[in-house]
């Protein structure tokens, strides 16, 4: 009597499930709707180096999640639009994305400058964003950050890595030379306010413009004083220039360091051989066959590196890690409490132990960034790539 | 011990005295200000010619620079550097034909815009051929800087300083001598009355934009070893130059020369003396000066620039 009695009350449930598969099955398909995820990078101008990687990464990201089904059974539809660079355009894309494509969250801008634009937007329409940019202002006052979060490690984590690493060695006196735009300036504030935390002084603090064509006159200036370590924080060409004159002015016995903007391969390639001994700070993601099979990132970054390089035939670069975690906790946001900002806001500041591709971060009411300054590794430019510096 | 001597030798040799400063900045201000002052030469001789200003000066140079690298990758450089000289003047000569030329009665200013979108263009299909990386290329002899009082100069430095002053040389004997070189300093003087003389303006028109783009290309393959080449470096080169000729005054190509080296050596001490943060600044801050005591520029005609449009 029990045996018949399960085998009947299992043949029901088989039978509800059947039902129940059966009128669902083709609404998945058919009625519901598609998730928006809005995307605005820096595809071209300036920062192209920075936006490119990331346009690719999200649309092949976007791409996988659509072929697996979606997200809980609705379409993924990623609507980016380029800021060329511009502060300005930036804003526009942005407000277009909130008023006009509706979407409940945005992932980017690429840079911090452009960021900080259109924090006011984000805010006063109730629309969180995950920015792909480093600068720590983009999250702090946090009473003021609300709906601004982001992925890239800040500033303050890179300059702490670099400072840890020059005092290991021994460097007391460092000389600085920052870009002159939302970059440069927020490294330049991180540099000068760690230093006399951590026991640096900061001997010379130079700048120049984005679009310079030429620094020597910068480290012919460093070079007088007595400084035993140079760091560069720039992006674009003149982070090659920097290195390209340090070594022409016969400068190497300076150490240079570069900010973590530094990290894509395709700049070794472009100072030719004069990056060989330049150091720099870099996230995991960029040096997937150095990292020990032990490192909690290790599969993640596997996975993305082989689809990536598989597709683009190009090194990652960490800003595509960037929109990879912006995208992925996006979604994964919107598969947990549906396409509502307020919910997804929530569901983001709560998140624990997200292991993406520039870290494992641990957000909450405090800390929109969720990482820590060991989410760098040091490394050092060897033989024309990147080599875990001792 | 010897390698702790070694190493104290060495920082001792990196601080450099004030005169090796002097001689770093000079060296990069001139080096720089030279390429302005050939930018320009570009704007001036369209200027003479059409009393217009062609915005599209700055993208001859990015394309100088970026033909450069890709010609010097399959030809000897003396051939890839005519080879790029001839393409860009090319490129300048179809700019004339397609957007200047078939606009018969427009006036300057709609000619000036004209050439803006020209730049425009040019910079999207530069983008659309090299991508978005900046390129590097070799410099012409050697990567082994040389060092001057205790200053290193890029070897480079002396190629962009010799075709600049092979440039001026040559600028100053066509419109001195050759026959199409004094016809289109007719046309500038007025060009009605070098019509009537049998001139072909027209022709001339299409010359002054051949002859500025040849010289923005010689500018861009010259100064890419040293700064690096991307698709949108045109409009700040083009900017810069600009200002060198609007201080030198606007149509004179001595004027032109000087105050685009006097740009580049003003903008390179600033930066090693006062604050590099300032450098723009300064540069833009003695243009206005200039302009303030003599509007009609440092070598500029005073009387000649009542009657121009611009």
């Amino acid at each position: 009597m029990r045996r018949f009695g399960k085998g009947w009350g299992g043949s029901v449930t088989l039978t509800f499930c059947l039902i129940l598969v059966w009128s669902l099955a083709p609404k998945a398909v058919t009625a519901k709707e598609p998730y928006k995820v809005g995307a605005v990078f820096a595809v071209t101008g300036g920062a192209s180096i920075l936006g490119e990687p990331e346009k690719r990464t999200a649309e092949m990201l976007a791409e996988e999640i659509n072929k697996k089904g979606g997200i809980d059974g609705h379409k993924l539809e990623l609507v980016l639009y380029d800021d060329e660079s511009d502060e300005t355009k930036c804003r526009t894309r942005v407000t277009r994305l909130i008023k006009t494509d509706k979407v409940p969250v945005i992932i980017g801008p690429s840079t911090s400058g452009n960021t900080m634009a259109v924090i006011a937007v984000c805010d006063e329409s109730k629309v969180p964003l995950i920015s792909c940019a480093s600068s720590i202002k983009i999250v702090t006052p946090v009473s003021e950050r609300k709906w601004i979060f982001k992925v890239a490690p800040s500033d303050s984590h890179s300059v702490e890595r670099i400072y840890e690493f020059l005092l290991k060695k021994g460097i007391k006196k460092v000389a600085i030379m920052t870009v002159s735009d939302g970059y440069g300036s927020s490294g330049r504030e991180e540099l000068l306010r760690v230093a006399p935390n951590v026991g640096i002084e900061v001997v010379a603090d130079e700048r120049y413009g984005p679009k310079d064509t030429d620094l020597t006159a910068q480290l012919t200036r460093i070079r007088g004083t007595g400084a035993q370590a140079v760091i560069n924080w720039s992006v674009g060409p003149t982070q090659i220039l920097a290195v390209k004159n340090w070594k022409e002015l016969g400068m190497t016995a300076m150490t240079f360091v570069q900010s973590h903007g530094f990290a894509s391969k395709k700049n070794i390639e472009l100072a030719g051989g004069a990056a060989e001994g330049v150091f720099c700070p870099l996230g995991r993601v960029n040096i997937p066959d150095l990292l020990p099979a032990t490192d909690p990132q290790k599969k993640v970054i596997m996975a993305y590196n082989e689809a990536y390089q598989g597709r683009f035939k190009e090194p990652l670069s960490a800003f595509g890690g960037h929109a990879w975690d912006a995208l992925q906790l996006a979604v994964e946001a919107l598969a947990a409490v549906g396409p509502d900002p307020a919910k997804i806001r929530d569901y983001l500041e709560n998140r624990k132990n997200f292991v993406g591709q520039g870290g494992v971060f641990n957000f909450s009411p405090a800390d929109h960034c969720g990482l820590t300054k060991d989410s760098f590794e040091m490394v050092v430019v060897k033989n024309g790539t990147w080599a875990l510096a001792q | 011990m010897p390698e702790r001597l070694s190493h104290e030798l060495k920082s001792v040799m990196e601080k450099l005295s004030l005169g090796g400063q002097l001689v770093q900045y000079l060296f990069t201000g001139v080096t720089v200000g030279s390429i302005y002052g050939m930018v320009a030469l570009g704007f001036n001789i369209i200027y003479n010619v059409t009393e217009m200003i062609n915005f599209a000066q700055g993208e001859f140079v990015m394309l100088g620079g970026l033909i450069m690298v890709l010609c010097a990758k399959v030809l000897p450089l003396p051939m890839a550097f005519c080879v790029t000289l001839a393409a860009v003047t090319a490129i300048g000569a179809i700019m004339e034909r397609s957007t200047i030329n078939p606009l018969k009665n427009a006036t300057v200013l709609t000619l000036i815009i004209v050439t803006i979108a020209v730049s425009i263009l040019l910079k999207g299909i530069a983008m659309f051929i090299w991508g978005k990386d900046p390129y590097m290329m070799q410099p012409f002899s050697g990567t082994e800087p040389l060092h001057l009082f205790g200053a290193a100069i890029q070897t480079q430095a002396f190629w962009v300083l010799g075709i600049s002053g092979i440039v001026v040389l040559l600028l100053t004997l066509f419109f001195r001598k050759a026959r199409y070189g004094k016809a289109m300093l007719a046309c500038a003087d007025n060009a009605e009355a070098a019509r009537l003389v049998g001139i072909k303006v027209n022709l001339m028109v299409l010359l002054s934009f051949a002859l500025s783009a040849a010289i923005g290309a010689a500018a861009g393959a010259v100064i890419t070893p040293i700064s690096l080449m991307e698709y949108d470096r045109g409009a700040l080169l083009g900017l810069k130059g600009f200002g060198a000729a609007v201080l030198g005054g606007l149509g004179s190509f001595s004027g032109a020369v000087v105050a685009g080296l006097l740009l580049g050596v003003v903008e390179s001490l600033c930066a090693g003396f006062v604050s590099s943060g300032y450098k723009d600044a300064v540069a833009l801050l003695l243009l206005l000066l200039v302009l303030f005591v003599r509007p009609s520029g440092l070598f500029g005609n005073v009387e000649a620039s009542k009657i121009k449009k611009f």
